[in-house]
């Protein structure tokens, strides 16, 4: 009855007739059963009520993790106070352009030549659908959004070490290994290999989809012919009038595609994190810092180094230098402390917290990255290559190859993502001066994108290992660290507690930074009110 | 690169299960370099600067250039391999030869001029100990 029904009627109109029958609880039991109304990490923005008693709040750190802080517990009553290394708000969230004037551990300062509009997200670059915290403070405090385009069919995986070194186009390699994979299994599925696995009658549905995921003709093989064309594309597209005629592309072997290495990139648009839909903000990342950094201005106070951190019965004092104006060291007070600034520094600022939350701050090391963007005198890759933004994957050192997400088919200047490290290779670009990396990133770009000798401008490089404020890219948490320190760092410690994407289970995204302040402020919103 | 993987192939299965674990928090992978001076070069001065005085934010990497604690050769021994506080362990990517060249290289350059060195069995007497701790 159900099946006859699904096939005559959309899910709206089923889910509609549930609704008008039995009502909005089974509605919502039928929805969650197919998957449209599942539960989330995300609760909502808190809803924190109840008498604060004028409960003060210092928090230490303008990123995300600290302002959403800010935001909600000044929404709830308390006071409350920011205290940023900075002279900006953001953190990691940042964006640099023309005019910026960056200077990195060691003291290489570079001037940031983008031009107008154009722009480098050292760091987090795209907001994935499911990360709702990020996404309700983008629309809170009116953030444009705009996709990021994780996964472009017609730009490149590239190896060195395979098609002579040439790019294939993701699409050739994404649909010649999934239909060969399709046609294998079909194979074996008809020589009743799969019998054991596979009733009888599932058999021949497995083989029609195999037919259909794989693009396999007729005779469950993937070959050369329309149905493989209609995947990978053709040799020349089908046209209009008299030279319409399509001609087929060959398929490349599955032997060379095996041997290539190249299947390793085609999944990256797979995982929970990069699936589609992806969000960035208009005009680069670091418009969110911004934004809410406006909302707050009034309680953040810049230029702000923390230097000791000290609590008793009487509440917490912060003492910190102001690097700006120089002068005696100055201190804030307050009844409680958020700390958000990363444990690879507060792990060297004394603070005196019990042992537990002490070991979980020394014990967490920092993962390395690094980000090069690289402006180029036009858009070649989009006038001469047709790709629209997106992601070329390489086995070279630089690893991506990112192509900006606004402003196509624009005449004038574009700003690649010319290198994203990670591991061996982050910690190697960052040992180069700002000018070698760029030269790296153009010496293997090159392989991919001849262009790059002829258009190259202008270039920038944030190695994370040198930014003077949170020496890393964010915490390097293992099972075994996780399961010795995690619990710990996140507990309220007297009356500190920490947050940041270190205190949360998806490190190095945002969302976690925003999370873990949600869930802090939560547990300290209870004390308050039980005090 | 395929040297790389297959360099971090082998130092992971030189290290004990949780510096492995370590490593992947890392992506895992191996260096090419080979020599003290490379090594340095290419890896260390990321942090500890070109000229291993360190350098000084919100937080700080300790000078290696003339730095006492540098004495005693397990010191580095220990941290290359095992890390501390915020510095991530080499150990599951560096071979024991890798670690005793940094090692040696830090300690007879910069300032420094320490005579006894760092042998490839002292690190991997290290290596036991700290995995057996």
């Amino acid at each position: 009855m159900a099946d006859e029904i699904r096939q005559s009627m959309s899910r709206r109109d089923l889910f509609s007739l549930i609704g008008t029958l039995a009502g909005s609880a089974v509605m919502y039991e039928a929805m969650s059963s197919l998957a449209y109304a599942g539960e989330s990490g995300y609760a909502g923005p808190p809803n924190l009520t109840g008498d604060v008693k004028g409960a003060s709040v210092l928090i230490l750190g303008s990123g995300m993790a600290g302002m959403t802080s800010a935001y909600e517990l000044r929404k709830a009553g308390y006071k409350v106070q920011i205290l940023e290394y900075q002279d900006r708000p953001g953190g990691r969230n940042w964006s640099l352009y023309g005019g910026d004037i960056y200077t990195e551990l060691g003291g290489a300062t570079q001037n940031i030549q983008f031009d107008k509009g154009l722009y480098l997200n050292p760091g987090p670059w795209r907001l994935p659908y499911h990360h709702y915290g990020m996404l309700h403070y983008c629309k809170l405090l009116n953030v444009a959004l705009e996709p990021f385009v994780q996964v472009n069919y017609n730009a490149y995986v590239h190896s060195t070490k395979a098609f002579g070194g040439k790019p294939q186009r993701y699409r050739h390699v994404q649909a010649d290994y999934q239909g060969y994979v399709a046609e294998l299994l079909a194979k074996s599925t008809r020589l009743s290999a799969l019998d054991q696995a596979v009733t009888k009658e599932d058999r021949e549905i497995l083989l029609e989809s195999l037919r259909r995921w794989g693009a396999l003709d007729k005779n469950y093989q993937y070959t050369l012919g329309e149905e493989s064309s209609g995947r990978r594309g053709y040799e020349s597209d089908p046209g209009g009038g008299l030279t319409s005629a399509p001609t087929p592309s060959q398929p490349i072997g599955l032997q060379e595609i095996l041997q290539s290495g190249l299947w390793r990139s085609i999944a990256a648009g797979s995982g929970y994190e990069t699936q589609q839909s992806l969000f960035q903000p208009v005009g680069g990342m670091g418009m969110v810092g911004k934004a809410f950094g406006a909302e707050l201005k009034e309680v953040i106070q810049y230029n702000s180094k923390v230097i000791d951190i000290h609590q008793d019965a009487g509440g917490v004092t912060v003492t910190y230098q102001d690097t700006l104006k120089g002068g005696p060291p100055r201190q804030a007070k307050a009844d409680w402390c958020i700390c958000t600034i990363p444990v690879s520094i507060l792990s060297q600022i004394p603070i005196n917290v019990g042992a537990p939350m002490q070991a979980a701050i020394d014990n967490l090391p920092y993962s390395p990255s690094v980000k090069v963007g690289l402006q180029f005198k036009r858009r070649f890759w989009e006038e001469d290559e047709n790709i629209y933004g997106g992601i070329t994957y390489t086995d070279q050192p630089n690893s991506t190859i990112g192509y900006p997400n606004s402003g196509y088919f624009s005449s004038g200047k574009g700003v690649l993502l010319g290198a994203y490290t990670f591991g061996p290779a982050a910690f190697e670009f960052t040992a180069m001066s700002p000018q070698e990396r760029i030269a790296k990133c153009l010496e293997y770009g090159v392989k991919i994108h001849p262009q790059y000798i002829e258009e190259f401008d202008t270039g920038a490089s944030v190695a994370w290992h040198r930014v003077p404020w949170t020496l890393g890219c964010a915490g390097a948490w293992t099972e075994e660290l996780r399961a010795q320190h995690y619990d710990a760092l996140c507990a309220i410690d007297g009356k500190i507690v920490l947050a940041g994407e270190h205190c949360s289970r998806i490190p190095a995204w945002q969302e976690g930074a925003v999370l873990s302040a949600l869930d802090a402020i939560r547990r300290l919103h209870q004390r308050v009110l039980a005090a | 690169m395929l040297r790389r993987v297959l360099a971090s192939g082998l130092a992971l299965c030189l290290a004990s299960g949780a510096q492995a674990a370590l490593a992947q928090g890392f992506g895992g992978g191996g260096y090419p370099q080979q020599t003290g001076e490379a090594l340095y070069q290419g890896i260390c001065q990321g942090c500890h600067m070109p000229d291993a005085k360190g350098a000084v934010g919100a937080g700080a990497y300790p000078a290696l250039a003339g730095d006492k604690r540098l004495a005693a050769k397990a010191y580095p021994e220990l941290v290359v391999v095992r890390g501390q506080k915020a510095m991530p362990a080499f150990g599951p990517s560096f071979s024991d030869a890798q670690v005793a060249a940094v090692v040696n290289y830090v300690r007879t350059h910069f300032g420094n001029t320490y005579t006894d060195s760092v042998t490839v069995e002292d690190v991997k007497a290290l290596r036991a100990a700290v995995a057996g701790k």
